[in-house]
């Protein structure tokens, strides 16, 4: 016992000592900087961060010749509390952002230089201190862009309300859902319907899932099996709920089939290999193909087609999409899979809201126009002032 | 009184319209509320893997149970799922971690999963070339213009095409960088206008298909 009690005793007069010792070397290296440091002219410059919640403090600084090769330490003061926020860093940066400080709070910060023996210090930077704004000055234009979609939509709902009718163009992969659906029916076979290998936070996913809804009725209505194999498990219980509505609403809860909505695995090939697997023992008359796919897209495609199965697919995916044209009976190119659900259901509002987007998409169109003959003009022809209306509308945009 | 369905709408009002407020303005309690709302999302997710691990262990089980068609693939994957999950937690016991290279567990994932993987993305070059075939068939005009394009781009991107003449690989460059990529930002700009208006139909409540 006495023997642990010196050996504590020890150690602590041990830490103390070396502390001490390392303190008045600090010291005695800070002071000698101090002198140095008063020559180099080095000032921090601290401020709030902008458009944050005030929970961080940006520090600036502009290195001269003499620092290169220094190793640089910041400091923050806050109180008698002096704490380290950074430790050996490339002084050439020229910026930190300490993300660790209280909003309201008044802090100080300096800076140490480091080289071999010699310390230089900055002087203390003037308080500041971190507030949080309330609105972010950098996302302005996207909130005007917000106001200029919002009030289309607006619009284009309260006409619908009003009653005003509205057009949308023929979409034949979306006529075909009750063909593909007849057909699988009419030849005793299962429909699958892979919803890609999405989250439910991704909107393919949930434009998969509304469509999903329309088919299981249709399936539901002919009293054919509907397979939909998951990738994620979210995605399979939201789709779970979505079938059982289906089924419901088209009055027929009882032929739903809760173990027909699998999980399979969130392994990307190995989902592929899983459905490829079904298709070739199950053979679906019709496999719809709506959300997120990448690489797998054209395997599971390419065995769909092997059965002879009618297939629609959809996808957001411009890289798949040729995969998809080359190996679907119908395929629903970005655009058309978002609208899917409102192209089913035929819904004025809704189809207001289709309007809407239209009316944005000659808005961008109209741009990209003005856009490219400025551009001609100013950098094609060298037009000093289409130059000067071309890098604006660029600075605007 | 809200019911029935207008509790998901109200929640899906409610949520939507505080993540865009959220987009613009940072101060507390608004700035944190798009972290928090996906680290609630990871929790659930955590949690509805339960369900998903359930639903396939009771598809096979019942396929098994029934003597179903293929009753024996259903077999291979129990055995397989139960293989790895001791593998698992022996190699978790043994190293601390099941993921330390030299456990049981990575030696199967290394020897055993990534070239399953491997093997069935290699089936994607044979896929893209029946897929290819039936695509470049020069049926109409437009096929035609696809298969010249195609042959192309694909001579473009291989040495002997600069040998030839160094300007097939700058002329594929330009087929890439200007008629294809104006194309695939038409549909790009497509896809983000239809993303929002998907958006705002489910904030709004007009659309409702996912609720059925």
């Amino acid at each position: 016992m006495k023997r642990h009690l010196l050996l504590f005793l020890c150690m602590i007069s041990i830490s103390v000592f070396s502390q001490e010792l390392i303190d008045s070397t600090n010291v005695a290296l800070i002071d000698t900087a101090i002198t140095e440091m008063q020559h180099s002219g080095i000032v921090l410059n601290v401020c709030d961060t902008p458009n944050d919640d005030g929970t961080s403090i940006t520090i600036k600084w502009d290195i001269n010749d003499s620092l290169k090769g220094y190793l640089m330490d910041i400091h923050r003061i806050h109180g008698e509390c002096d704490t380290a926020i950074a430790l050996d860093m490339n002084p050439e940066k020229g910026i930190h952002t300490d993300n660790m400080v209280h909003g309201g709070t008044n802090y100080m910060y300096y800076a140490l230089f480091k080289k071999d023996d010699i310390v230089k210090k900055t002087d203390n930077s003037l308080p500041v201190k971190a507030i949080g704004q309330w609105f972010n000055k950098e996302r302005f234009d996207s909130f005007i862009v917000l106001l200029l979609i919002a009030g289309a939509f607006a619009w284009f709902i309260y006409l619908a309300k009003k009653g005003k009718s509205f057009y949308i163009r023929k979409i034949a992969g979306l006529d075909a859902v009750e063909e593909a659906v007849g057909r699988s029916t009419e030849m005793g076979k299962p429909i699958m319907y892979l919803l890609g290998i999405g989250y439910v936070t991704d909107i393919p996913t949930i434009a998969g899932l509304t469509i999903l809804g329309r088919v299981a009725k249709k399936a539901a209505e002919y009293d054919t099996r509907i397979m939909v194999p998951s990738y994620d498990p979210v995605v399979m219980t939201t789709a779970q709920e979505v079938v059982k509505e289906a089924f419901t609403e088209a009055g027929r809860p009882d032929a739903y089939r809760k173990e027909d909505t699998m999980y399979i695995t969130q392994d990307q090939f190995g989902y592929a290999a899983g459905v490829d697997g079904m298709m070739m023992r199950e053979k679906p008359g019709a496999i719809f193909l709506q959300g997120l796919f990448f690489a797998e897209s054209l395997i599971l495609a390419e065995t769909g087609y092997s059965i002879g199965a009618i297939q629609i697919a959809g996808t957001t995916e411009t890289a798949q999409l040729p995969f998809f044209v080359a190996a679907c009976d119908y395929t629903l190119i970005g655009e058309e899979m978002m609208a899917a659900s409102v192209y089913l259901e035929r819904e004025p509002l809704m189809l207001g809201s289709i309007v809407a987007e239209d009316l944005i998409k000659i808005i961008i169109v109209f741009v990209l126009i003005i856009g490219f003959i400025l551009g001609l003009l100013g950098h094609g022809f060298k037009i000093g002032f289409f130059t000067d209306m071309f890098e604006w509308l660029v600075r605007i945009i | 009184m809200i019911k029935g369905k207008g509790i998901p709408l109200a929640i899906s009002f409610l949520t939507g319209t505080i993540i865009i407020i959220a987009f613009f303005i940072p101060h507390a309690p608004f700035g944190s509320f798009e972290e928090i709302s996906l680290r609630w999302y990871s929790i659930i997710a955590g949690f509805t893997m339960l369900l998903g691990v359930d639903s396939l262990l009771r598809l096979h089980t019942n396929k098994i149970k029934r003597k179903e068609n293929h009753w024996a693939y259903s077999i291979v994957l129990l055995f397989g799922f139960l293989l790895i999950v001791i593998v698992g937690i022996i190699s978790t016991i043994r190293y601390g971690n099941a993921f330390l290279t030299g456990s049981g567990f990575m030696y199967m994932y290394d020897n055993m999963i990534i070239p399953l993987q491997s093997t069935m993305f290699s089936l994607l070059a044979f896929f893209i070339a029946s897929a290819a075939y039936r695509a470049f068939r020069a049926r109409n005009f437009d096929a035609t213009l696809l298969l010249i394009t195609a042959i192309i781009v694909m001579f473009g991107r291989v040495p002997i095409s600069e040998m030839i003449s160094p300007k097939i690989p700058i002329f594929t460059e330009w087929i890439m960088s200007v008629p294809q990529m104006a194309a695939k930002r038409g549909i790009i700009i497509g896809i983000a206008l239809g993303a929002i208006g998907v958006s705002l139909r489910i904030i709004l409540g007009i659309e409702r298909s996912y609720l059925s």
